[in-house]
């Protein structure tokens, strides 16, 4: 198990979305994903795209206008 | 057992793609969903920016409706290609610089790519949820054959809300789907879908097929070709088409045009450009950003910090303060006198 950081700040959906499906790809049953992106759209497509592909979004969190949601690869 | 068999799904976020693949669902075919984002798709961009916005739900309909059905959904970067479609049409624009054949035929290739690309998933067949004359340039009866040759799909490309309508395709040859089951829709009513819709269940969906895309905005074509215009290029990059959607744009000279934030959402999003854009602001009194795009001469700055100043608070003072700023450069200040509303020229808007 690893953890990740993506980068996606000043992408505006679903930019983040594909960012980190493309990412996830490359990652393992276990590994952990921190997604850290600006446009609050992302709260609410990053968690949906997790859940359609079998993924969990373990942690969201705000901080000095910067969004870091962190994903759990489960699949 | 019989076979098992799977399509693709082309899923817009709209209603007519998710009827299509819940028809599939109900004859027992496995469905995954693709979506391209060319850059222009509406979902999203302009209510994650605009403060009059904030409130709105902010959903990406594509993974909603994927998420309705049950379904994988891809999302691909298709932004680069595209500018080929956007450029060059073989079929020509719609009203405006929509160039709606060219972009379904791209489309439809690309799924037939990707599924060429992810073979060891064993896709069949690609569904769209075309409907025979629901859209005037790209889904018409004689546009219909023309998107399944020229984008390779050829028969394994199945409409099922209009299959009925069209030569059997091989998914209802080979006996994979029963064309009995499938629709035969027509027109750019929407009574049909909405009843297969209330039949379903489904009673939350997104606006009609056609709203998906900016290059169908007269507005936002007018602006893009404006761009070319100034720049004497046909060219875009990312920035250029994200920036299309934000703002008030003025073009005072040929050479240079002002992108004006239309409110402190907006200013904020354009905060992140000031590192390749020169802008303008006040310091005197509260007013929006603008990103100068072209070249300006440095006679000119002045005017644009004029023009500027026009729509911050300090528009009916004798003298506001602006910063003019060059990436890299020291910040200038001037001392200037805002435009009246009738000296800021009509023809100026783009």
């Amino acid at each position: 198990m690893s953890r990740h950081e993506l980068d996606a700040r000043r992408m505006l959906c679903p930019m983040p979305v594909i960012k980190t499906q493309n990412k996830v790809k490359g990652l393992s049953v276990g590994d952990i994903l921190d997604v850290v992106c600006t446009d609050p759209g992302a709260l609410s497509d990053i968690p949906a795209w997790a859940r359609i592909h079998g993924h969990e979004v373990i942690e969201t969190a705000e901080k000095e206008g910067e969004i870091i949601i962190t994903v759990a690869v489960k699949s | 057992m019989a076979q098992q068999h799977k399509a693709i799904a082309l899923i817009s976020g709209g209603l007519d793609s998710m009827l299509a693949v819940r028809v599939l669902q109900e004859q027992g075919i496995e469905v995954e969903g693709i979506n391209f984002y060319t850059g222009f798709c509406v979902e999203g961009h302009t209510h994650a920016i605009r403060n009059q916005d904030k409130e709105k739900e902010k959903r990406n309909n594509a993974l909603w409706v994927a998420e309705q059905l049950g379904i994988k959904l891809h999302i691909v970067d298709v932004i680069q290609d595209y500018k080929e479609v956007l450029l060059n049409p073989k079929h020509g624009y719609g009203a405006n610089m929509n160039p709606c054949l060219d972009c379904k035929i791209f489309m439809v290739n690309k799924a037939v790519e990707w599924v060429k690309e992810n073979h060891e998933d064993g896709f069949d067949f690609i569904i769209t949820g075309e409907v025979i004359g629901q859209r005037p340039m790209s889904q018409r009866k004689k546009t219909m054959p023309i998107v399944a040759a020229e984008s390779g799909a050829d028969d394994i490309l199945l409409r099922p809300l209009c299959a009925k309508n069209l030569p059997a395709t091989k998914p209802e040859l080979e006996g994979w789907v029963d064309r009995k089951k499938l629709f035969d829709f027509s027109g750019r009513g929407r009574k049909p879908q909405m009843a297969l819709a209330a039949k379903y269940g489904f009673t939350d969906y997104a606006s009609p097929a056609g709203g998906c895309c900016f290059l169908t905005d007269k507005n936002y074509s007018d602006k893009l070709v404006d761009l070319w215009k100034g720049r004497g290029s046909r060219d875009y990059e990312m920035d250029d088409i994200m920036l299309l959607k934000v703002g008030r744009h003025l073009r005072p000279k040929g050479d240079y045009k002002l992108i004006i934030a239309r409110d402190a959402g907006e200013s904020q999003y354009l905060e992140g450009y000031r590192k390749q854009y020169m802008s303008i602001q006040a310091v005197s009194h509260n007013g929006p950003l603008a990103l100068i795009d072209g070249d300006i001469t440095p006679e000119d700055h002045e005017h644009a910090a004029s023009i500027v100043a026009r729509y911050g608070q300090g528009r009916d003072a004798d003298e506001v303060e602006m910063t003019f700023t060059v990436p890299g450069q020291p910040v200038q200040n001037l001392h200037i006198t805002p435009l009246s509303m009738e000296q800021v020229l009509e023809d100026w808007h783009v």
